[in-house]
């Protein structure tokens, strides 16, 4: 009896110091979850779930203060490459952040721009050029298009403008052809020769 | 003499399948299987595992426990198990971050998993001496890990095919299983 | 199996290597082979996109109104990998703005519109002594040549003959195999103008300094085969470099790069590297005279010959300069017959339906076909994938086009990716053999532009991220800097209303309020002089030799004016003591 315990006490033993030894060895800095959240989220900076930008978001997202469907940037596809990362239920997105709208670039009327800078303190990216009293512009190729620049301009003159499609970002498109025609009025893209 | 190990690879690897035939460790075997990458990760993973745990179960249950403490065997073998795979968890976490994340909760589920305590268990009934059981332990593994690739690859393949609705995800992935044990079943009487 | 084959032929049969996989579509060259180049009269109107090549898009030069001459540029190229711009003919510009160009999206894109004056008038130009000028400067000039790649990929010339220190070529490779069906363009090109086509080479093998030159062209081609020879044998490069031309049997694609390259030399270069990494360049045979017509007459590319054939009245080639209508082009053609459905730009295999007849002939432009049921039937319904593996056997560039196709159209793009989805080229070919008649490259598109897309939407947020983090950090220094000064300002207050102690002296107390102050005032100042260190403007160095005369007269004139201020106070200062 006395020769289990201590059978069952030497391994508990033996195994605790390993374990002991192999956690000081393997020690983790830090927490890369947060990092691999941040990776999946668009980094548009808006502030529409509720954190002021999305580094705050994944920390919530990791501490679980926070749910995976408060992204709108993001879009579906970020909910579901969120719920496959933190191995939760996909979840759709949430319509009290605001829904998902086309990539837009803000864009500033530089007639009505009186530059006063309260629109290059409030861009999360530094994505306005401009100083006191001078012309403030957007650089487009920096625009996350967040639009919290819209609230703080005295004069509203900075818009939204969707980004258009051209020749150069345009996509092709998913093959679809008719098996057989859905209603006489309705057009498809069939691959004539391909 | 070396043919009987061989024999006895084959026969834990293919003949008595521990996923296929004996039917264990279908845990991992189910969740792990949707991507390729996470079956390989815990292929190897479960194969350091069981053959580690058959090697040190081997010598407690020759030489610590003896033929007077054999209730304590399933106790200690688990204990030993928790602690590779606690060992096995923390060396992933370090080195391979990503897989860690992509293995998730079937890391440490690795101990619950009924192959690895089973193999050790059949070692003991067996009556293998220690390179039987460190063959016997590896051929398992190795067959483990074959089926578990196989199986991960018929999956993202069929993420792709024109599966009913009905079936789509575990329905369909069960019907392949059993079919793939089905064909592992054809190895029988391969080795006498 | 047939690969199979290839291997056991390539290893223990005869020498000749063939085109791995690739198909033989009937040929239809015979249609449009029936009589010479034509020319066609001057157009009234042409549209030149400013995206007529691979790189980054030129800077027009002119404004809408401007008269130009033939050969003018109108748009110089930007960046490293760019093409000029000229005017093909002389006119006015009347508009810079959208209009319709070919391109499968049928979107519009950005233009220059030139109304033609029917008086074809030359600007000056003259021939460059190639032989004697230095390389570097040969290059610079073919910036502005607007020549590119006129064998469909439209890629910047003057990128290709660079040499340097890392990448050197040993065999120039010429591509006169034109293997896609229908077209004619680079055959005719040949049998008329194959001698200045080899002064092209010369001028190519001179910039790359190439030892060997090869001309690979399909065995459906005997005449201008011929007239390559002829030329070859007269031509003064062939006493100073191995010059040949080597007939290569008529497969689709053997005119792609890598497959004339490994047909031509057995070279296989690898997926992940270019063709000047080997040792190799390849051009195309166009390419080559447009070389030689910059270079020796001083014309720069403004026109090209084009195929127009299939449902036309009378198929033939013709020479067309850049931005003329299609219309125009298929008029010349005899005008289509009744049936016709669709206009073809490219190849059968290769090319896409046009928006509409009225885009204009850009530099990728070799072939326009006029498509009609009976030429091209509908293509009918694709049908489930029966794994026959047709289209692994036939891919030129021994891929996998099946499992493509299952990851394609689940849209599982990082498998795609690692089955080297972008290393298709788009030929076609599994199309072609595929028993269900599933469109399999208009998977392979739709997958490789989504990852593009996903990539550059990733790349812009990792972007994002840092700024924003380099904003946040800004701000906290910021916030540090202001409560520093803070500090100091608050120590040399202190310092001031400090009651002075029992025994000291109020001058001590004023030395250490004046010390203090002067430190605060010495930090202020270094602090600027940091600053203005630090913004120093940023692009100074490598400027052209014409805007560091212009800094240089700005300073000259910024200093005149400095010493004047300086003489005026001065004046003022003497005055004003005088005054007193």
């Amino acid at each position: 009896m006395l020769t289990a315990v201590y059978v069952m006490l030497g391994l508990a033993l033996v195994l605790g110091v390993l374990l002991g030894y192999s956690a000081l060895k393997f020690k983790v800095e830090g927490d890369p979850l947060v990092a691999r959240i941040d990776a999946i989220l668009p980094q548009t900076q808006c502030g529409q779930c509720g954190f002021p930008g999305c580094k705050p978001y994944a920390t919530a997202i990791a501490a679980g203060e926070a749910d995976i469907n408060q992204c709108p940037p993001g879009g579906d596809a970020g909910a579901r490459a969120l719920a496959d990362l933190m191995g939760m239920e996909y979840k759709p997105l949430n319509a009290e952040h605001g829904l998902p709208k086309p990539k837009s670039v803000a864009l500033i009327d530089e007639n009505t721009c009186i530059g006063c800078t309260l629109c290059i303190q409030a861009c999360p990216v530094d994505a306005i050029l401009g100083a006191a009293k001078h012309m403030h512009t957007i650089i487009a190729s920096e625009c996350t298009g967040c639009e919290l620049c819209l609230a703080p301009c005295p004069v509203d003159c900075i818009t939204m403008e969707p980004i258009a499609e051209s020749p150069d970002n345009w996509k092709w498109r998913y093959p679809v052809f008719e098996i057989k025609p859905a209603s006489p009025a309705s057009s498809s893209q069939t691959g004539k020769r391909h | 003499m070396v043919q009987n190990y061989i024999l006895l690879f084959i026969g834990a690897a293919l003949v008595n399948n521990i996923v296929l035939v004996k039917i264990l460790g279908l845990c991992p075997f189910m969740g792990v299987s949707k991507k390729l990458e996470a079956s390989v990760a815990m292929a190897m993973a479960t194969a350091f595992v069981l053959t580690i745990g058959s090697g040190t179960s081997y010598f407690i249950s020759e030489y610590l426990l003896g033929t007077d403490l054999f209730y304590l065997r399933t106790v200690s073998f688990i204990v030993v198990i928790a602690g590779v795979v606690q060992f096995t968890e923390m060396w992933m976490e370090k080195n391979s971050p990503v897989l860690y994340q992509v293995l998730g909760i079937y890391l440490p589920l690795i101990t619950t998993n009924c192959a690895v305590l089973g193999i050790p268990l059949l070692n003991v009934q067996n009556k293998h001496n220690l390179f039987e059981s460190l063959v016997f332990g590896f051929g398992g593994a190795v067959g483990f890990s074959l089926v578990l690739i196989l199986f991960a690859s018929m999956r993202e393949r069929l993420e792709a095919a024109d599966v009913p609705a009905i079936f789509q995800g575990a329905a369909i992935a069960m019907v392949t299983g059993g079919l793939m044990s089905l064909a592992f079943m054809g190895f029988a009487g391969l080795v006498r | 199996m047939s690969s199979l084959l290839n291997i056991v032929k390539q290893n223990f049969g005869s020498r000749t290597i063939a085109v791995n996989g690739g198909v033989h579509p009937p040929e239809h060259k015979q249609e449009s082979t029936k009589q010479p180049i034509g020319h066609l009269a001057l157009p009234k109107r042409l549209v030149l996109p400013l995206r007529q090549h691979v790189g980054n898009l030129p800077k027009v030069l002119v404004n809408v109104g401007d008269k130009v001459l033939k050969g003018q540029l109108l748009a110089e190229a930007e960046g490293n990998i760019s093409a000029a711009i000229h005017a093909p003919t002389s006119g006015t510009v009347v508009a810079i703005e959208d209009a319709l160009i070919p391109h499968p999206s049928g979107l519009p894109d950005h233009c220059i519109t030139i109304d033609v004056d029917g008086k074809d008038e030359w600007i000056a130009h003259c021939s460059t002594d190639w032989r004697k000028q230095d390389k570097t400067q040969l290059l610079e000039s073919l910036r502005d040549s607007g020549i590119v790649g006129l064998g469909g990929a439209a890629f910047p010339t003057q990128v290709k003959l660079r040499t340097n220190a890392k990448s050197h070529v040993d065999t120039l490779v010429i591509n006169a195999a034109e293997c896609e069906p229908y077209i004619t363009c680079d055959d005719m090109l040949m049998r008329e103008r194959a001698d200045q086509i080899l002064k092209g080479v010369e001028i190519a093998q001179h910039l790359l300094g190439a030892k060997q030159c090869l001309i690979g062209i399909e065995d459906n081609k005997p005449e201008a085969a011929e007239a390559m020879r002829l030329a070859c044998l007269n031509s003064p490069l062939a006493k100073l470099v191995t010059l040949k031309v080597v007939v290569v049997p008529t497969q689709y694609p053997s005119g792609d790069a890598r497959q004339l390259i490994r047909l031509l030399t057995g070279i296989e270069v690898p997926a992940d590297k270019r063709s000047t990494d080997v040792g190799l360049q390849c051009f195309n045979v166009a390419t080559l005279l447009a070389l030689h017509r910059y270079f020796d007459f001083g014309e720069p590319s403004l026109s090209r010959i084009v195929t127009i054939t299939g449902n036309v009245k009378t198929p033939a080639n013709f020479e067309v300069l850049f931005g003329t209508p299609v219309t125009e082009l298929v008029k010349a053609g005899g005008g289509v017959l009744a049936d016709t459905d669709d206009y073809i730009m490219g190849g059968p295999m290769m090319g896409f339906s046009l928006p509409s007849i009225d885009v204009p002939i850009t530099k990728a432009a070799n072939c326009i076909i006029a498509s009609a049921p009976n030429l091209f039937a509908p293509a009918p319904p694709a049908m489930p994938c029966i794994r026959c593996a047709r289209c692994a056997d036939v891919c030129p560039v021994s891929l996998q086009p099946q499992e493509l196709y299952w990851f394609s159209k689940s849209s599982n793009l990082e498998k795609a990716r690692d089955y080297n989805l972008f290393d298709c080229i788009e030929c076609g070919c599994c199309t072609y053999a595929c028993p269900s008649n599933i469109p399999l490259v208009q998977y392979y598109r739709f997958a490789k532009s989504e990852i593009i897309a996903q990539d550059r939407a990733k790349e812009s947020a990792d972007l994002a991220r840092e700024r924003n983090e380099f904003r946040l950090m800004r701000i906290e220094r910021e916030k540090q800097e202001r409560a520093e000064k803070h500090a100091q300002k608050a120590v040399g207050a202190k310092a001031e209303v400090a009651k002075p102690e029992v025994g000291s002296t109020i001058e001590a107390i004023d030395d250490a309020a004046m010390a203090a102050k002067k430190a605060a005032i010495a930090a202020a100042i270094e602090r600027a002089k940091a600053q203005k260190a630090t913004t120093t403007p940023q692009n100074v160095s490598d400027t052209k030799p014409t805007v560091e005369a212009e800094i240089a007269e700005i300073n000259a004139r910024r200093e005149a004016a400095k010493q004047a201020v300086n003489k005026q106070a001065g004046d003022n200062i003497g005055s004003k003591q005088d005054e007193k």
